[in-house]
C-alpha cells in the first residue's frame, strides 16, 4: 500500500504478497455469489420474480438523492460496527456483541446528550460521543476480561451482554430517563445542540458519516502501521507464540475486545445523535449481527469491511421499497446475512478450487505441502 | 397461599423449561460427539414455525410435531455439514445459521400463510395422572402436555444410552480422542452426522413443544433466547443428561419468578427478571472456570490421520 | 518332508512388495519390500522422514498404498481401514498413545468392538483380559481411569488391547521413546513373551542400541528407500548408522574449552510445578557461566520442559531464585527477561517458536518489533524496515527459499528453524535456552544449528541445552546434568564416563559422589 520512494526490491515484494489475498478473494466472490443465487431461488420458490426484487431494491438504494442518503445513514452504523468488529476478530477473538455494545453507546449518549445541559455544543458533541465509546468500551471489555483471566467464552457472552443491553435499554426507556409524559416507551429527546448537522439537504445524513469515513483509516493505521496492531495480530493468530516472545496476551486480549466495543458504543452515538435524536427501544435493529457478516464478508479488512457495509446498508435501504412494490418481506435481508456468514466461511473450499484450476503443477505441490 | 405460591411455581418452571430441556439433550448430544452446536436458536425456531405450519395445514398437531422435526432435522444438518465436511468454526457458523433460521422463519410467516397468520392452531391438549396429579404440592406436575412427559421420561433413556451402551462409548470416544476412534475402526464422521441428526431431532421437538406445545402459535422472536440458553444448559449441566434437564429447569424457575414476582407486587422492574436468564448464565459459567471439563476434542474438526 | 519352497513361503506371516506412498509431491515410501517372519523381533530403522511409520500405517489400514500388495499369511489381502486390519490380526501400537483418557482400562480395551444400544457387556471381557493379562505377565488395574495411569502402564494397557483383538502381528512405534530405562526393561520382558506364544513383532526405531539388543533382523529404510535387510547379529551399531544416514556418522564438533569463570546464570533451588508429579521441579540448583554450553539429558517428561518454560518465565515459580547476571529476575516477566538479554528457542516451533500465518519478516521482529527502527514514538511502526531487517537475516542465515514475504507455514522444517536461530541469534543474548533445538531436522540442518550455538561461546553467551538426543548433547555441550523426576541425578563433562552409567542416572540412580569428573 504505502509506496515507498526507491528500493524497487520493496514492491516487488509486496506484489508477491497479493498472490495469496487473491485467491482469498476469489474465493469470497465465489461465496458471494452463491449467496445471490441462493437468495434468487428463495425468492422464486415464493412465487415472485427475483430479478424484479433485486431491481426494487437497488432503486430503494439508489435511484434517488434521498434514496442514496438512507443507504449512506445506513451504511455508516454498519461501518463503525464491523470495523470495530475488525479488531477483535484480528486478535483472535469471536464478537458477537456489536449489538449489545451499540446499544450501551447510545444509552451513554442519550444521558449526555439529555441531561448535560450546560455544556456549549462545541463540548456537547465530543462528550456525548466520548460517552457512547465509554459505554461500548466497558461494555465489551467487560466480556474481554472475562476471557482473558478465566477463558470464558466471549462468543456466550456477548451474546448474553447483548440481551442484558437490550433489556437495560427497555427499563430506563420505562423508568429513569422515559419522557413526560410517560405515555410511549422512549428517553426525551435529545438537547437540539446535541444534534448531528445534516450534512445534505434533502437527505437525511449526518456528520456520523464523516466520522465512519475517518475510522477506515484509524482502523488501517491501528492494526498494519502501530505496534499495538501487530501485537494484536501476533495473538489472533497464534497465542502461544506471542506468548513465548514476550507480548502481554491478557492485555491485549482486553484491550482489542474494548476498542472494538469503542467503534460499536459510536455508532450507538451516532445513531441517536443524527438519526433518532432520543433513545428507544430496539434502536440498533439488528444492526449488531449485520456488522459480522460484513467483517468476515470484507476478509477482517477496512477496505473490505467498507464495500461490505456498503452493500448492506443497500440491502437494509431498498428492503422497504422492495417489500411495498412486491410483498417480498424484508426479513430476506436477515436471510442474506445468514447465507453470507455461512458461505464466506467456506470461502476456503471455493478458493482452493480456483487455486485448482488455475495453478501450475508447482503451485499444487506447495499448496499441498502447506496443508 | 404458601403451598400454592410453589406449586405454580414449580409447575411454570416446568412447562417453562421443558423446550429449553429438550433442546439442551440435542445439544449435548453433539458435545459429547465432539461438535459444538450453537445453532439451537435457530433450530428451536424452524421447529417451532414447522410444528405451527404443519398443525395449520391438516389440523393435527401430531402431523405438526412431525414438520417441526423434520425442520430441526434438515436445519441442524446444514450445521453438521459445515461442522464435520467443511470443517468450519463451529461457533461462528452455528451463530451464521441462527441469523438465516430466524430470518427465514419471519419471510415464510409471510409467504406461507396468505390469508393472515392464524392467531391459534390445533395444540396438544393435557394429560393429568389422575392418581398422582392428587398428591399435595408436586401433584401440579402431573397435569401436562404428552410432550411434557416424554420429554422427561428422555432424560434417563438418553443417559442410559450414552453412559451405558457401547454406542454411547463411541460417541463419547469420538469427543474425547477421535483419532483413538478411529484407529480403532470406529468411523468419527458417521458417528458425528448420527448426534448431528438426533440433535436435530430434539431441537425440532423443543421448538415444537414451544409453539405448539405451550402457545398454539408462532411469532417472530419467540425462541428469545432460549437456544443459547440450551447450549448454556449443557456447560452448567455438566454435560450430563441429569445436569441439563437440572439446569434447563433453572432458567425454567428463573422465567417462572419473574411473572411471579410481579404479581406479588415486588416492585423490582421486569425488565431485570427478563435479564436474569442470562445474567444467571454469565454467573453459572464464572463459576464453573477450571472445574468443568467437556469432551476434549470438542469444536475441533476431525481430519483423518493427523495428530 | 516338506518342500523347500513351500517352508520358505511359510515362514513369512507377512509380506509386503513393491509398497509405493505418495503424499502431493512428497515421496513417503518408494516400492519398498518388507518381510515378516513369524516369531522374529524384526527392527524397522530409519531417521525421521524416513518413511517407516508410513509404511505401517500402510499395514494398519490408515494409509492406502498407491502401489505394491500386502500378503498375509501367503494370501494377499486388501485393507480398507483399522477395522480389516485388526480383523486380520495387525495390531499397531502407537508413538501417541490411541487412548480415551476419562474411560477406565477396561473400557479403552473393548472400545469400538461393538455398536449398538444393548448395555455393554463388562464381565465376560474382564474375564478375558484377566487371563490374557496372566499369560504374558502383565499387571492392569482393570478399573483406573488411564488418565491416572503412568505412561509405562498406558503403554501396557495398549499391547492388551491389540492381543485382546487377536492381534498376531504387534506393530510398534518407537515404544521406548516415553519409557525411563526401568520401564525399557520391564517392556524387553514382555515381548520376549508375546514371541515365545507365536507372536511376530515389528518395532520401528531410531535407537541403534535397542535395534540391536531386542531384533532378530533389521530393514533400515531412508528417504522412503529400502536400503537393506539384515541379521541383526551379522552388524554393529555403527553400520546400522551408516545404512540410516548414507554416510560414516561422526557427531564430532571442535570444541572450544569455556573462557570465563563468572556465572551469567544461578538458579538457586528452584521449584516449580510440571503438568505431573515426574515434570515438577524440585527445589534444583545449577550455574551456567559465561560462554559454556550446559547440557540437561534425560528422557522426555522429567522437568525439562518446566525447566525451560519457568527460566523463562512463562511458568510461574513456587520455589528458589534465578539470578541473571548478577540481577534477582525470579519474578521478571518474559518480555523483561527477554530485553535483559534471555533468549529461546521453543520445543515446538509451530506452536510457540512461529507464527505460521506471518510472513518471515513479521516473525523475525516477534521479540523487539516495539523497538527502533521498527517502532518509533510508540505510535507508527514501520514495515519497511521490517521488510529490510528480515531481507538481512534471511540472507546472513541462508533461510530457503529467501522470499522474505512468505508466510512461515510454507518453509521446510530445518528452515523455520533456522528463522528461529536468526531471531534468537541477531539479538546478542547472553543467554540462550535451547530446546530440542534439532528435533525433526535432518543432519544438515542440525549442524548447522550445533555450529552456531558453538560460535555464541565466542560472545561470552551462556547456552542451556535441553535435548532427548543424548548423541546431540555429548557432541556439543561443555557439562552435562542429567535430569530424572525433576532432580538433577548427576553432573559429568563428556568422555569421562560410561553411556551405561548416563542411562543408570536417567533411570533414576542417583551418582556417587566420587565419580563426578574423573
Amino acid at each position: 500500500m504505502t509506496v515507498k520512494i526507491g528500493k524497487a526490491e520493496v514492491e516487488v515484494k509486496k506484489r508477491k504478497k497479493k498472490n495469496g489475498f487473491i485467491y482469498k478473494f476469489s474465493g469470497i466472490l465465489i461465496a458471494f455469489v452463491l449467496v445471490l443465487l441462493i437468495t434468487a431461488l428463495i425468492i422464486a420458490l415464493s412465487g415472485k420474480n427475483p430479478l424484479m426484487a433485486f431491481s426494487y431494491m437497488f432503486q430503494g438504494a439508489f435511484s434517488t438523492e434521498y434514496n442514496i442518503g438512507e443507504t449512506i445513514i445506513k451504511t455508516c452504523p454498519l461501518l463503525l460496527c464491523s470495523l470495530g468488529l475488525c479488531i477483535c476478530y484480528r486478535a483472535g477473538l469471536t464478537s458477537i456483541g456489536a449489538e449489545g455494545q451499540m446499544a450501551m453507546g447510545g444509552l451513554m449518549a442519550t444521558i449526555a446528550g439529555v441531561y448535560f445541559t450546560s455544556l456549549p455544543r462545541a463540548v456537547l458533541i465530543p462528550v456525548c460521543m466520548i460517552m457512547g465509546m465509554i459505554g461500548g468500551g466497558v461494555w465489551a471489555g467487560i466480556v474481554g476480561y472475562l476471557k482473558a483471566k478465566w477463558g470464558i467464552s466471549e462468543i456466550i457472552n456477548t451474546i448474553m451482554m447483548n440481551y442484558i443491553a437490550a433489556y437495560i435499554v427497555t427499563y430506563m426507556c420505562s423508568g429513569p430517563i422515559q419522557e413526560p409524559p410517560y405515555t410511549f416507551i422512549q428517553s426525551s429527546q435529545l438537547q437540539s445542540s446535541a444534534f448531528l448537522t445534516k450534512l445534505i439537504q434533502g437527505t437525511r445524513i449526518h456528520g456520523g458519516v464523516i466520522l465512519a469515513f475517518v475510522s477506515i483509516f484509524i482502523v488501517y493505521f491501528l492494526l498494519w502501521k502501530s505496534p499495538l496492531g501487530y501485537q494484536m495480530r501476533a495473538v489472533g493468530l497464534n497465542q502461544a507464540a506471542a506468548r513465548t516472545s514476550g507480548i502481554n496476551v491478557t492485555k491485549n486480549l482486553i484491550l482489542s475486545m474494548a476498542l472494538s466495543g469503542v467503534f460499536c458504543g459510536l455508532a450507538g452515538a451516532v445513531e441517536i445523535m443524527g438519526l433518532h435524536h432520543r433513545l428507544m427501544p430496539g434502536f440498533t435493529s439488528n444492526l449488531g449481527f449485520d456488522a459480522m457478516a460484513i467483517a468476515l464478508l470484507g476478509g477482517l479488512h477496512p477496505l473490505g469491511a467498507t464495500v461490505a457495509s456498503l452493500f448492506f446498508g443497500a440491502l437494509r435501504a431498498g428492503a422497504s421499497t422492495m417489500q411495498h412494490a412486491m410483498q417480498v418481506p424484508a426479513s430476506l435481508v436477515d436471510i442474506i446475512q445468514g447465507l453470507v456468514v455461512i458461505l464466506v466461511l467456506t470461502q476456503h473450499v471455493f478458493s482452493d478450487f480456483v487455486i485448482r484450476i488455475t495453478s501450475s503443477k508447482k503451485r499444487l505441490a506447495r499448496v499441498e505441502k502447506e496443508e | 397461599m404458601v403451598l400454592n405460591f410453589i406449586s405454580g411455581l414449580l409447575e411454570s418452571a416446568i412447562r417453562t423449561g421443558c423446550p429449553i430441556m429438550l433442546c439442551g439433550l440435542g445439544c449435548l448430544f453433539c458435545s459429547k460427539s465432539g461438535i459444538i452446536n450453537f445453532a439451537m436458536e435457530g433450530v428451536m425456531t424452524m421447529g417451532a414455525f414447522f410444528a405451527v405450519f404443519g398443525s395449520y395445514l391438516t389440523g393435527n398437531p401430531w402431523i405438526g410435531l412431525l414438520m417441526g422435526i423434520a425442520a430441526g432435522v434438515v436445519s441442524n444438518f446444514i450445521l453438521g455439514i459445515m461442522a464435520i465436511t467443511v470443517k468450519v468454526n463451529q461457533v461462528v457458523v452455528g451463530a451464521g445459521l441462527n441469523s438465516l433460521c430466524i430470518g427465514l422463519s419471519s419471510y415464510l410467516l409471510t409467504v406461507c400463510y396468505p390469508d393472515g397468520v392464524p392467531s391459534q392452531v390445533t395444540g396438544f391438549s393435557y394429560v393429568t395422572l389422575k392418581s398422582l396429579a392428587s398428591v399435595p404440592i408436586i401433584g401440579v406436575i402431573f397435569n401436562e402436555q404428552v410432550l411434557t412427559y416424554i420429554a422427561f421420561l428422555c432424560v434417563p433413556a438418553i443417559a442410559f444410552i450414552i453412559n451405558k451402551t457401547s454406542f454411547g462409548m463411541a460417541l463419547r470416544a469420538c469427543g474425547e480422542q477421535p483419532h483413538a476412534a478411529d484407529s480403532l475402526g470406529i468411523n468419527v464422521v458417521r458417528k458425528r452426522y448420527t448426534a448431528i441428526l438426533i440433535s436435530g431431532i430434539f431441537g425440532g421437538l423443543g421448538g415444537a413443544a414451544l409453539s405448539l406445545g405451550q402457545l398454539s402459535v408462532f411469532s417472530v422472536g419467540m425462541v428469545a433466547g432460549r437456544g443459547y440458553m440450551a447450549w448454556s444448559a449443557v456447560t452448567i449441566g455438566r454435560y450430563g443428561p441429569v445436569g441439563v434437564m437440572l439446569a434447563s429447569l433453572l432458567f425454567g424457575l428463573a422465567s417462572a419468578l419473574q411473572v411471579r414476582m410481579q404479581a406479588i407486587g415486588i416492585a423490582i422492574p421486569s425488565q431485570f427478571f427478563s435479564m436474569f436468564p442470562y445474567v444467571l448464565t454469565m454467573i453459572v459459567l464464572v463459576s464453573v472456570v477450571g472445574r468443568t471439563v467437556g469432551p476434549k476434542a470438542i469444536g475441533k474438526p476431525f481430519i483423518k490421520g493427523e495428530r | 518332508m516338506k518342500q523347500k519352497g513351500y517352508r520358505r513361503m511359510e515362514e513369512y506371516i507377512l509380506e509386503m512388495k513393491g509398497i509405493t506412498k505418495v503424499f502431493g509431491s512428497l515421496v513417503a515410501d518408494d516400492c519398498v519390500n518388507f518381510n515378516l517372519r513369524r516369531g522374529e523381533v524384526h527392527a524397522l530403522l530409519g531417521e525421521n522422514g524416513a518413511g517407516k511409520t508410513t509404511l505401517m500405517n500402510v499395514l494398519y489400514g490408515i494409509y492406502h498404498a498407491d502401489g505394491g500388495e500386502i500378503f498375509y499369511k501367503g494370501k494377499k489381502i486388501e485393507l480398507e481401514n483399522s477395522r480389516d486390519a485388526i480383523r486380520a490380526g495387525i495390531g499397531m501400537v502407537h508413538q501417541h498413545f490411541m487412548l480415551v483418557p476419562p474411560m477406565t482400562v477396561l473400557e479403552n480395551i473393548i472400545l469400538g468392538q461393538s455398536d449398538n444400544l444393548k448395555r455393554v457387556d463388562l464381565k465376560t471381557p474382564r474375564e478375558k483380559v484377566a487371563e490374557l493379562c496372566d499369560t504374558y505377565g502383565l499387571q492392569l488395574d482393570l478399573d483406573e481411569k488411564v488418565s491416572n495411569l503412568s505412561v509405562g502402564e498406558q503403554q501396557r494397557v495398549e499391547l492388551i488391547k491389540a492381543l485382546y483383538r487377536g492381534a498376531e502381528i504387534l506393530i510398534l512405534d518407537e515404544p521406548t521413546a516415553v519409557l525411563t530405562p526401568n520401564e525399557v526393561k520391564e517392556l524387553f520382558v514382555i515381548l520376549k513373551q508375546f514371541v515365545k506364544q507365536g507372536k511376530s513383532i515389528i518395532l520401528i526405531s531410531h535407537k541403534l542400541w535397542e535395534v540391536k539388543r531386542i531384533s532378530d533382523r533389521c530393514t533400515v529404510l531412508r528417504s522412503g528407500k529400502l536400503i537393506g535387510t539384515v541379521n541383526t547379529c551379522d552388524v554393529e551399531e555403527g553400520d546400522m548408522a551408516s545404512m540410516m544416514v548414507g554416510k560414516k556418522v561422526t557427531l564430532k564438533y571442535n570444541k572450544t574449552p569455556v573462557l570465563s569463570d563468572e556465572p551469567i546464570l544461578k538458579v538457586d533451588k528452584m521449584s516449580a510445578k510440571g503438568l505431573n508429579l515426574a515434570s515438577t521441579l524440585k527445589e534444583i540448583s545449577f550455574e551456567i557461566k559465561k560462554g559454556e554450553i550446559v547440557g540437561i539429558a534425560g528422557v522426555d517428561g522429567n522437568g525439562q520442559n518446566t525447566l525451560g518454560n519457568a527460566l523463562m518465565g512463562l511458568m510461574p515459580i513456587s520455589g528458589g531464585t534465578i539470578s541473571f547476571d548478577g540481577t534477582d529476575i525470579t519474578n521478571m516477566p518474559t518480555r523483561d527477561r527477554l530485553k535483559e538479554g534471555f533468549s529461546f528457542i521453543p520445543e515446538d516451533r509451530m506452536t510457540q517458536g512461529l507464527v505460521m500465518d506471518f510472513t518471515l519478516s513479521e516473525n523475525y521482529i516477534l521479540d523487539r518489533y516495539e523497538t527502533a527502527p521498527f517502532t518509533t514514538k510508540n505510535i507508527f511502526f514501520h514495515s519497511n524496515a521490517v521488510c529490510d531487517y528480515g531481507e538481512k537475516l534471511t540472507k546472513e542465515y541462508d533461510v530457503r527459499p529467501d522470499d522474505t514475504e512468505a508466510y512461515a507455514k510454507s518453509l521446510s522444517g530445518g528452515n523455520q528453524q533456522k528463522v528461529i536461530l536468526a531471531r534468537v541469534l541477531s539479538s546478542n543474548p547472553k543467554l540462550i535456552i535451547a530446546m530440542q533445538p534439532t528435533r525433526g531436522l535432518d543432519i544438515g540442518a542440525s549442524e548447522f544449528v550445533h555450529e552456531r550455538l558453538l560460535q555464541v561461546k565466542q560472545k561470552k553467551a551462556g547456552v542451556l541445552l535441553i535435548s532427548a538426543d543424548l548423541d546431540e548433547i555429548l557432541a556439543v555441550a561443555d557439562r552435562v546434568l542429567v535430569i530424572n523426576e525433576g532432580h538433577f541425578m548427576g553432573e559429568f563433562v563428556p568422555g569421562a564416563i560410561t553411556y551405561e552409567k548416563i542411562g543408570l542416572m536417567m533411570g533414576g540412580m542417583k551418582q556417587e559422589a566420587e565419580e563426578v569428573n574423573a
